[in-house]
C-alpha cells in the first residue's frame, strides 16, 4: 500500500475533528439508536455520496486496519472505488474485498451476506437519519417525539398501508425499534438485510454527513423491524437462484440483458458470489 | 450477454482525463490565467468567496477555473479546502462605518450625510450587448481609478439617522459571549439571529433571491425599504493575545445592505421600523439585498408575527439554503440505487398480483 498523502493528516481529518466525532460515536454507542448531532465537516466528496460514513471511518480507522467499501453490495461500483481510493490515498491503509478479512466495512445500501464477526465494524452511509421525517418534517417536533417515545404515528402509517394496500408498503430503509426504545432508520438497506442487524456481534455505526447525525448499534443490540402480530415483517424473495454462483439465499440484482425484457439474476454481494465460486472450483 | 452496469477504477480514471480535456477546451487558444479570472470575472470570484465562506480571490479564481466556470462546483471546492484550514484567531467585528466607500445609496432619503454615490453598478446600463467587447479592442480602455481613502469621520448609516428619532428599533444589544459558529456546532432550532445570519451569508444566492422575492409577492410580506446599500473595503483587525490591542491585518471588500421594514407594533413593542441585515464578501449586491429581506422575514417569531409563509420558517429556510448540501443530495440520485429499486420492484410485483387477484374475485 502507498504511504499516506503527505499534504494532509492521516485519514484526511485533523485530530481535533476526529476527537469531536469520536465523542459523538461514544455517545451514540451509549444510547443505541439515538441520533447524536455532530459538527459534520465539509468533505472533498459531495454531500449525499457518503460524507457521513467517510467521517466516521476517518475517525476510527488506524494504520493496521483493513478496509472494505461496498456500494449496492459490490466492491467495484464507482462510488465504492472512489471512497476506497480516498482512504488508500489519505491513510495508506490496506484494503480488501473480502468480508471475512475486513476490520472496517463501509457500506451504502447493503449488509454483507457473510455473517459478521465480533471485532468487525460496519459503517453505514445515511442519507436521511430521521425515521419520522416523512411523517413530520420538522426536527423541532420529531426530536420531541423521540424523547417521549411517541411513535404512534409510525404504527398508524403502517396500519394505513395494510388497510389500503393489504400490506406494509415500505420496501427499503424499513424502520426498526432499537433495544425497545428508539425508532431508527437502518439506512436504505433492503428489508432483506434488517434481520442481520438484530444482535449482530459487530459494532454498527451510522453516519449522516449532510444532516450531521451519528447513531449506533453496539454489538448484540436487539433490533426489531416494526410489524403487527397478524402482519409479520417479511423480506424480499426471489423464485430464481443466482445465475453465477447458484446461491438461493442471497439478495439478487436483476439485470436486463436484452430489449425483450429478459432478466438475469445475480448476487448483489460480489464477495459472497466470488467466494462461493472459488469454493466450488476448489472442491 | 451480461451487461455490466458496474464501473471501476479504469472508468473513473478515463472520466477524469476527459474532464481535464474538456476543461481546457481548444488547446489552440491561450489558457486562462488565474489573474485574468480574478480581475475580469470578479463578481464570479466574489460569489464563490461569499458562498464558499473563504476570502481569497486567488483561490476562488483557481476554483472557478478548475470547475469550468460552474460556480456551485467552485464554491464546493473552496469549502472543502476551507474546512482543512486551522483557525488561528477571530477578528474584531469589521466597522463598515469606516468603509472606503465605492458605492453608497439610500432609497429612503433623497440626500443624506455622506451623499449618494452610484459607484460601479449595472443599475442604469441599458442591457444591450456591447459588441465593442466582442472585438476585444482595448481602444476604449477605461482609466484606472484609485480607491477612495478611509473616511476621517465614519459615514453614518441611515438606520442610525432614523434611530435619533426613536423611529427604528434599538440596535441589538451585544449578545453575551462570542457569536456561535455553524461550522463547528451543528445548527439546532430555533436558531438565534447570529447563527441565522451565518447560514444566510453562506446560503445560495438563487435560493435567497427566490425566497426574498416570495416575501415581496405576499408570502410573508415585510414592507421593506432599502435604507442603505454600501460597498467598499473595510479593514480587518485582530487582537493578538500577546499584544492586547487591535492591529490591522488587511482589507476585504464587502457589500452591506440594511433594509427597514414597517412594523405596526404589538403589546411588546411600539410602532416602529424594524431591520433586516445583509452582508456579503465582494460586490454581491443582489445577494446582500436578498439576505436582508430573508433576515427580516426570519425575525417573525421574535417580533410576534404569525408564521404563515416559507420565508418566515427557520427550519425550512436554513435547512435548504446551502447549495453545497443541496447540490450533493440532488445529484446523489445519480449513484446506483439498484438494491433499493429491486426492493421496490419486489413490493410492486406483489401489490400488483394481489390487486389482480382481488379484481378477479370481484368479477
Amino acid at each position: 500500500m502507498s504511504a499516506a498523502h503527505p499534504g494532509y493528516n492521516f485519514a484526511y481529518l485533523d485530530e481535533q475533528t476526529k476527537r469531536m466525532i469520536r465523542r459523538a460515536i461514544l455517545k451514540a454507542v451509549a444510547v443505541p439508536g439515538y441520533q447524536v448531532p455532530f459538527a459534520g465537516r465539509e468533505m472533498p466528496l459531495p454531500y449525499g455520496w457518503g460524507t457521513g460514513g467517510i467521517q466516521v471511518t476517518a475517525s476510527i480507522i488506524g494504520a493496521d486496519d483493513r478496509l472494505k467499501v461496498i456500494d449496492q453490495g459490490a466492491d467495484d461500483t464507482t462510488n465504492a472505488v472512489s471512497i476506497r481510493r480516498f482512504f488508500a490515498k489519505t491513510a495508506g491503509v490496506a484494503t480488501t474485498t473480502r468480508t471475512t478479512e475486513a476490520t472496517i466495512i463501509q457500506t451504502r445500501h447493503r449488509v454483507p451476506e457473510t455473517p459478521l464477526q465480533a471485532g468487525q465494524i460496519m459503517v453505514f452511509q445515511v442519507p436521511i437519519p430521521e425515521p419520522l421525517r416523512w411523517l413530520e418534517p420538522r426536527e423541532t417536533r420529531s426530536r420531541r417525539m423521540h424523547a417521549e417515545a411517541d411513535y404512534g404515528s409510525m404504527y398508524v402509517k403502517l396500519y394505513e398501508d395494510i388497510a389500503r394496500m393489504g400490506r406494509i408498503t415500505t420496501a427499503y430503509d424499513y424502520p426498526v425499534m432499537v433495544n425497545g426504545r428508539y425508532l431508527m432508520r437502518p439506512s436504505p438497506i433492503p428489508r432483506f438485510d434488517n434481520p442481520k442487524l438484530d444482535r449482530s456481534p459487530a459494532l454498527m455505526l451510522f453516519g449522516a454527513g449532510r444532516e450531521k447525525r451519528i447513531y449506533a448499534l453496539p454489538p448484540h443490540t436487539p433490533v426489531k423491524s416494526l410489524d403487527f402480530e397478524d402482519h409479520p415483517f417479511t423480506i424480499e424473495r426471489w423464485t430464481q437462484h443466482c445465475q453465477r454462483c447458484g446461491a438461493g439465499d442471497s439478495f439478487l440484482d436483476e439485470i436486463v440483458i436484452d430489449d425483450r425484457g429478459t432478466r438475469r439474476f445475480v448476487c448483489s454481494d460480489t464477495d459472497h458470489c466470488d467466494a462461493r465460486l472459488e469454493r466450488r472450483s476448489a472442491s | 450477454m451480461y451487461v455490466a452496469v458496474k464501473g471501476g477504477e479504469r472508468a473513473i480514471d478515463a472520466a477524469h482525463a476527459l474532464l481535464a480535456e474538456r476543461r481546457r477546451g481548444d488547446p489552440a487558444l491561450p489558457e486562462l490565467s488565474l489573474a485574468q479570472i480574478r480581475e475580469q470575472l470578479s463578481l464570479a470570484v466574489d460569489r464563490v468567496m461569499a458562498e464558499g465562506a473563504l476570502y481569497d480571490p486567488d483561490l476562488a479564481a483557481l476554483a472557478i477555473k478548475q470547475a469550468r466556470g460552474d460556480l456551485i462546483e467552485a464554491i464546493f471546492l473552496l469549502r472543502a479546502y476551507r474546512t482543512t484550514l486551522p483557525r488561528l484567531v477571530a477578528s474584531e467585528p469589521v466597522d463598515t462605518g469606516h468603509m472606503r466607500i465605492e458605492r453608497r445609496i439610500s432609497a429612503t432619503f433623497k440626500d443624506l450625510p455622506g451623499g449618494q454615490i452610484l459607484g460601479p453598478t449595472f443599475d442604469y446600463t441599458h442591457r444591450l450587448l456591447d459588441f465593442a467587447l466582442a472585438a476585444e479592442s482595448e481602444a476604449a480602455r477605461p482609466a484606472r481609478q484609485s480607491l477612495p481613502a478611509v473616511p476621517a469621520e465614519p459615514m453614518p448609516r441611515v438606520a442610525e439617522i432614523l434611530g435619533g428619532e426613536g423611529l427604528i428599533e434599538d440596535a441589538p444589544a451585544d449578545a453575551a459571549g462570542a457569536p456561535g459558529d455553524i461550522t463547528r456546532t451543528p445548527l439546532s432550532y430555533p436558531a438565534s439571529r447570529d447563527l441565522r445570519l451565518q447560514a444566510l451569508a453562506r446560503g445560495d444566492e438563487g435560493f435567497l433571491l427566490a425566497m426574498s422575492y416570495s416575501t415581496q409577492r405576499g408570502y410573508g410580506h415585510t414592507h421593506p425599504f432599502a435604507a442603505e446599500i454600501r460597498h467598499g473595503r473595510v479593514a480587518v483587525e485582530v487582537v493578538p493575545p500577546e499584544l492586547g490591542f487591535a492591529i490591522e491585518i488587511g482589507e476585504i471588500a464587502v457589500t452591506e445592505c440594511q433594509m427597514v421594514n414597517q412594523f405596526k407594533g404589538n403589546e411588546a413593542a411600539p410602532p416602529q421600523f424594524t431591520g433586516g441585515y445583509g452582508l456579503t464578501f465582494g460586490g454581491a449586491e443582489r445577494k446582500a439585498m436578498a439576505m436582508a429581506l430573508a433576515d427580516r422575514a426570519l425575525r417573525a417569531t421574535e417580533l410576534g408575527e404569525e408564521i404563515s409563509a416559507p420565508a418566515q420558517d427557520q427550519e425550512f429556510m436554513l435547512s435548504h439554503a446551502d447549495n453545497v448540501e443541496a447540490s450533493g443530495f440532488v445529484q446523489h440520485l445519480k449513484l446506483p440505487h439498484y438494491v433499493d429499486f429491486q426492493s421496490e420492484l419486489d413490493l410492486l410485483r406483489r401489490l400488483r398480483k394481489e390487486w389482480e387477484t382481488r379484481r378477479e374475485a370481484a368479477e
